[in-house]
């Protein structure tokens, strides 16, 4: 059973990476290798302008759960997008055993 | 050469004589008997902002702050009358902690007509009444009157909610005075979309209030967060500020912030370019009154190029606004000489579409990014100064707030052992 809209279908593959909290795309970014990450964001960055208009089509607080699968997959390229076009690695570059934690945010 | 004209005294520091320009002695930060005295002589004497009334939406809405540094915890609420009280989380019964879910040392929140103490079920009204003692025939002439929850005085600021141990203590708004109730008329009240961040950072409070109260560090630590032409010319450049003020025992700095949006769209990444947001928030600007014109203290100097504002509300809180219209606030609690919790709350204006939501959410990580790194170099400094090969170290112009930071401290400190040995 699909998780995205049928016209993201090419983006199906990476719906692990569909994950409605921080913690979530944090820990999964952690436990991903670069070459994972490279590929989630060379296939779903292009896709990001039509996904924020497909998601744009309804009201932010009442998405379809196609199109709310469609906004946490774009969350979690936005949290990849720093090890991918910045640091070449999934941590941040000598954050050594700082931890920050995100507590409370408001979940889509 | 600078970029922004300083003061007639030459410099920011010596606009401020009382600072003085010689090197800053760091034994403040490592010194056990002086946080103890820290404790006693700010923590439990000062004004604490420990939350935003948005955290209490209706009568009966409480949380908790477990507070290591004033050695309690407490409990907020809102009463039956609209009013937040503040009490110490503590059954008059027989001391067991009063509000708390599966961990007595986690922070819990919620809505209640009243607090029932799991012990024996006393139970207190949201005024902080005795209003029911299990089996109250088996005590001694109980008078329930003696026996509420023990209050603390409580003031909320343009929604700001701050507790005070000090009886004594002059009312909040005193306390703030001109420089911080200069932001008054802020739209705070709109910024309702938060994100609240949390570390336990191997430092004292006042190392992590260094790190973000200069911006002399920007160009350095965080260089590879801008595209590399983009780092080169900041680390040239280096750091200066628009404004500096000092309100004893608060201060604030004014500051540019030219990439919100940037000049020129290859400076920033690639996400950045097509979310219109980035460390400095999203570039566009929220439709809600109160952003046009700002309140006189924030942009104090005027300066066209201004992008943040950030004021250090002694001796814990810090208030920032960013050009773009949305604000942040970090707090400081220590735990001991050498450790701390670092909180942070960034508030945006609720995203009507997906795309303000990524916007929003980039801001967001991005925060996240630029803490860690922050987080990770103050453990260095800790470790380092805590040899004390090196106890005194000199401060340039852009780290006068640290300068005035420290000096404060002391002077708190001082005070209060010279009262202490006066007695």
């Amino acid at each position: 059973m699909p998780l995205l809209p049928a016209e993201f279908a090419d983006l199906e593959r990476f719906a692990d990476w569909v994950l409605p909290t921080e913690p979530q795309r944090y820990a999964k970014r952690l436990a991903s290798a670069m070459p994972q990450m490279q590929e989630f964001y060379d296939t779903a960055f292009p896709r990001l302008e039509d996904a924020i208009a497909y998601c744009d089509k309804f009201p932010l607080t009442d998405l379809p759960e196609d199109a709310r699968a469609l906004l946490h997959l774009m969350q979690s390229l936005v949290n990849v997008s720093f090890p991918v076009e910045v640091w070449k690695q999934a941590r941040v570059p000598d954050s050594g055993a700082a931890m920050v934690h995100l507590i409370r945010e408001p979940v889509v | 050469m600078s970029h922004f004209t300083k003061p007639a005294a030459g410099s920011w520091t010596e606009h401020y004589p009382e600072l003085g320009t010689e090197p800053v002695d760091y034994t403040d930060s490592i010194d056990p008997g002086f946080y103890e005295d820290e404790r006693n002589a700010i923590f439990k004497k000062t004004w604490l902002n420990i939350g935003r009334v948005e955290r209490l939406p209706r009568a009966g809405s409480y949380f908790t702050r477990e507070l290591p540094a004033i050695g309690t915890s407490l409990i907020i609420a809102k009463g039956t009358d609209g009013v937040v009280r503040a009490f110490h989380n503590i059954c008059r019964h027989r001391g067991n902690k009063l509000v708390w879910d599966d961990f007595p040392n986690e922070e819990t929140s919620g809505t209640c007509r009243q607090f029932t103490c799991k012990y024996h079920a006393w139970r207190y009204s949201l005024e902080g009444e005795v209003n029911f003692v299990q089996q109250e025939k088996e005590f001694f002439d109980l008078d329930k009157q003696l026996y509420g929850l023990k209050s603390v005085r409580c003031e909320v600021w343009e929604g700001f909610i701050f507790v005070n141990l000090d009886e004594d203590a002059p009312p909040l708004a005193e306390y703030l005075g001109p420089l911080v109730t200069g932001v008054e008329g802020y739209p705070f009240h709109e910024f309702t979309e938060v994100y609240s961040y949390r570390a336990e950072i191997g430092s004292n409070w006042k190392l992590f209030i260094d790190a973000f109260a200069e911006f002399y560090h920007a160009p350095i630590l965080h260089m590879k967060q801008a595209v590399k032409d983009e780092a080169d010319k900041l680390a040239g450049v280096g750091y200066e500020a628009l404004h500096y003020q000092l309100q004893s025992p608060h201060s604030m700095i004014s500051s540019w912030g030219g990439m919100a949006p940037p000049k020129d769209l290859n400076m920033v990444k690639p996400i950045e370019r097509v979310l219109r947001s980035g460390l400095f928030g999203p570039w566009d600007r929220p439709d809600i009154a109160g952003l046009d014109p700002l309140p006189a203290g924030i942009n104090p100097s005027r300066h066209r190029a201004w992008g943040v504002d950030e004021f250090e509300i002694f001796p814990n809180m810090s208030l920032l606004f960013w050009a773009p219209g949305w604000y942040l606030t970090y707090h400081y609690w220590p735990t001991a000489v050498d450790k701390h919790v670092f909180e942070a709350n960034l508030y945006f204006v609720p995203p009507k579409t997906a795309r303000d939501r990524l916007g929003q959410e980039l801001a967001a990580v991005t925060f996240k990014e630029y803490a860690l790194q922050d987080a990770n170099t103050l453990e260095a400094t800790q470790t380092m100064l805590a040899t004390r090969i090196v106890s005194e170290f000199p401060l340039n112009d852009q780290e006068i707030l640290l300068r005035h930071l420290h000096k404060v401290a002391k002077d708190k400190v001082k005070e209060y052992r010279d009262a202490a040995a006066a007695r």
